[in-house]
């Protein structure tokens, strides 16, 4: 279940906004560091957001969804990034997406487990093209994946 | 310092750290210190050495030798034979895929062979974690020669001469893009590098800005200079942590060192630099776009002109320019305009780093100078195609690229002989397709990339690329019509005349040169409903011959329980329940399972 923001979690908001007040431009790390803070951005969070560097909610609202990165739905613990770059996709990322899809028990459109454990998300291209087929699980690269390989790896962060 | 008789180089980029170099490098230093060696031999964590695939890599100098797929278990032996009995361990050397041979110096690989590095010089060779190793390997030289003898016109004057073009993509003259931004009225300018890295398949700025970083650095401090900028920001990926991580701690030391900051060098000159981190979208890599990311905006272009050297980030003159072209920099003003322009064709001087990927032996960053043959590219530093099988085309360019097929294959590469075969250089990323590619599945591939990254504000991008692509998708799907290549054209032709953007203008590329160049495999789509390379799901069908076993392997392996039989007998196929996912024909040990 999702733990309710705790008042740790909003005390470090508070230091952020305070950090960044009056600074330009700063809505992107704002919301990016919040997000890090609370795992994704809940609606109170992007309010108080807003009101404390005095942009309105509808501008922050646009960049929450205009970026592929910031998240309005709670998030497994461990985040997999699925590379479908070209030289990914022409090594077979296809059937290494199948297989984590498989292996997590998700279906079609579902992103996350339902005990939170995973998030499954796929990405155009991490650069590590050398091992493809390649996917990161939080910031552990794994390359030159087979849909066999994916299962063991995917059990040691179970 | 003290003296070392030996140093071992472990690369620490992004694909060796993931194969597992930093294990290495403790067993390293351990082994070291238990056989009393850690005062005479030096472990050296470097950047990104260009081969990911044979990684993790390690480089044992003074001799060169190169060993590659190193793990853990081998260090025991590399440190007992090589580094205590002078024996070189033949069996971690790299094998030419030709030829089957072991290679035992760096310097002799063929994949290393033929390329000319002076922008990725650096990568891999020093630890990119020290200001002093750059120094010493001629860094920030240039730097000073420009703060302390050259005006800013001097230095656009000097670029102009180079025949720089931007390595983002789209190879505009740098020298000429600093011009505009200096002559520029204002008090206040920004200088941006973009290391928005989005083009799937390549990772040159990754590995440059992992490997390098003091480099981009120095370049964007000359660049600052020349225009009259006092501040700058690189815009990063956030994907690229590694890469964020080093740059920050390269800013830091740089200031430390009076490099960056007030009063550079003792001159009245005085920059300081940020790091943005990039959220994830595409069209960020578009100048525009970016700046509005960078004032905390959604990334969305805007018409130009006015253009950035008028008003760009925050209104003020700005210039942004590629990672790549940053680099090149440090060493056109350490060797000269002159010198530097020797390299390449007529229009597109110095080099160019490709990112090799794909079906392709050799995976990895080559440097080269432009108008050097893509068969010299793909077949000596490549190594030629996985197992053997049939080249048929490579994708250059990434989403606005094109590809070149087997009869252009010794054109020599610059800017505009890429223009005019229907692909561009893009930021370089190559992708090499075997037979058993399908070219109509490739251009539906990128069509679904630029569809989901088109950031929605003009129409002809928005709409178009959605229409092109449900089109693609009827056509592998085995509902091609009579027309649809004319109509996918017709649509094609307007999208590139009326998206606002870069993105937009050269989506229709992929299906374009497709057509161009294998027009036959869309007919046979359509007409045949057949797809010639065997990739295309919906027009695949599996069957089981007589040579059959019945084992049961395959229905054992099918996942939607599509296969049954009895042993000893043929089994069959269901091809109502078939989701032709092909896992029964890898499985099957007596090759009885056939796809037509």
């Amino acid at each position: 279940m999702v733990e309710k923001a705790s008042e740790k979690q909003w005390e470090q908001l508070a230091e952020l906004l305070g950090k960044y007040r009056g600074t330009k431009g700063s809505v992107i790390p704002v919301l990016q560091q919040a997000q890090e803070i609370f795992g994704y951005l809940p609606k109170d969070v992007l309010i108080e957001i807003s009101n404390k560097l005095e942009v309105p909610i509808s501008q922050i609202f646009g960049v929450v969804t205009f970026y592929a990165q910031f998240h309005l739905e709670p998030r497994g613990k461990n985040i997999v990034r699925s590379c479908q770059g070209t030289a990914c996709h022409v090594r077979g990322a296809k059937g290494v997406l199948n297989a984590i899809r498989q292996k997590l028990g998700l279906e079609e459109g579902q992103v996350t487990t339902p005990d939170l454990k995973f998030t499954l998300e796929t990405v155009a291209c991490i650069g590590a093209c050398g091992l493809a087929p390649v996917f990161m699980v939080n910031d552990d690269t794994h390359g030159r994946l087979t849909p066999e390989s994916v299962g063991p790896i995917l059990d040691k962060y179970a | 310092m003290a003296l070392v008789r030996a140093h071992v180089l472990v690369c620490t980029g992004t694909g060796c750290v993931s194969s597992g170099s930093r294990k290495v490098i403790a067993k390293f230093e351990e082994e070291l210190r238990a056989n009393a060696l850690d005062k005479e031999v030096k472990v050296v964590e470097t950047g990104c050495q260009g081969f990911c695939e044979q990684g993790p890599l390690v480089i044992i100098y003074p001799e060169g030798t190169f060993y590659t797929h190193v793990q853990e278990a081998d260090v025991t032996e590399i440190v007992s034979e090589h580094l205590i009995k002078g024996r070189i361990v033949n069996r971690l050397l790299f094998k030419e895929p030709l030829t089957a041979q072991s290679v035992p110096d760096y310097a002799e690989i063929d994949f290393y062979k033929k390329q000319h590095r002076l922008v990725l010089k650096n990568c891999g060779h020093i630890n990119p974690d020290s200001l002093e190793e750059y120094i010493a390997a001629d860094g920030y030289e240039g730097l000073a020669k420009v703060l302390l003898t050259m005006t800013p016109e001097q230095v656009v004057e000097e670029m102009k001469k180079t025949g720089l073009r931007g390595r983002g993509g789209g190879g505009f003259p740098t020298g000429m893009k600093w011009g505009f931004c200096q002559k520029s009225p204002g008090p206040k300018k920004y200088i941006i590098c973009n290391a928005d890295e989005g083009d799937p398949g390549a990772f040159m700025d990754r590995s440059l800005l992992e490997g390098d970083p003091h480099a981009i650095l120095e370049g964007m401090i000359i660049g600052a200079y020349a225009i009259g900028a006092d501040e700058g920001y690189i815009y990063c990926r956030a994907e690229y942590p590694l890469a964020i991580k080093r740059l920050k701690q390269a800013i830091a030391q740089a200031e430390e060192a009076g490099l960056l900051g007030n009063n550079i060098l003792g001159t009245d000159f005085s920059c300081t630099l940020h790091i943005k981190e990039g959220a994830g979208a595409f069209v960020c890599g578009e100048e525009t776009a970016l700046m509005a990311s960078i004032e905390g905006k959604r990334g969305m272009p805007r018409p130009r002109p006015p253009f950035p050297a008028v008003k760009g980030l925050w209104g003020k003159p700005s210039n942004i320019n590629n990672v790549e072209t940053f680099a090149n920099v440090p060493y056109i003003f350490r060797v000269g305009a002159e010198e530097y322009a020797k390299l390449g064709t007529e229009k597109s001087k110095g080099t160019k780093v490709f990112a090799l990927t794909g079906k392709i032996n050799n995976t990895g960053l080559a440097e080269v100078p432009m108008g050097i043959t893509m068969r010299e590219i793909i077949f000596d530093i490549g190594g030629g195609i996985i197992g053997g099988k049939k080249f048929k085309a490579v994708q250059i360019g990434g989403p606005s690229g094109g590809c070149i097929p087997e009869q252009l294959l010794d054109t020599a590469i610059d800017y505009d002989s890429l223009i005019a075969a229907g692909a561009m250089m893009g930021s370089g990323g190559l992708v090499v397709m075997d037979e058993d590619t399908c070219m109509v599945d490739v251009a539906k591939f990128f069509l679904n990339f630029t569809q989901a990254e088109s950031c929605g504000k003009c129409t002809p991008c928005r709409e178009g690329t959605k229409r092109m692509l449900e089109m693609l998708e009827k056509i592998t799907d085995g509902r091609g019509e009579d027309g649809d290549i004319e109509k996918l054209e017709k649509l094609a032709s307007s999208i590139k005349a009326g998206a606002l953007c870069a993105l937009g203008q050269t989506a229709p590329n992929p299906i374009l040169s497709t057509l161009r160049y294998f027009r036959d495999e869309y007919e046979a789509h359509i007409k045949e409903k057949r797809c010639p390379a065997g990739a295309c799901q919906h027009l695949l069908s599996y069957k089981i011959t007589e040579a059959c076993k019945g084992c049961g392997l395959c229905a054992k392996n099918c996942p939607v329980d599509a296969i049954s039989g009895e042993p000893k007998k043929q089994y069959v196929i269901d091809p109502a329940k078939c989701i032709k996912c092909g896992a029964c024909l890898t499985k099957c040990p007596f090759k009885a399972i056939v796809r037509g």
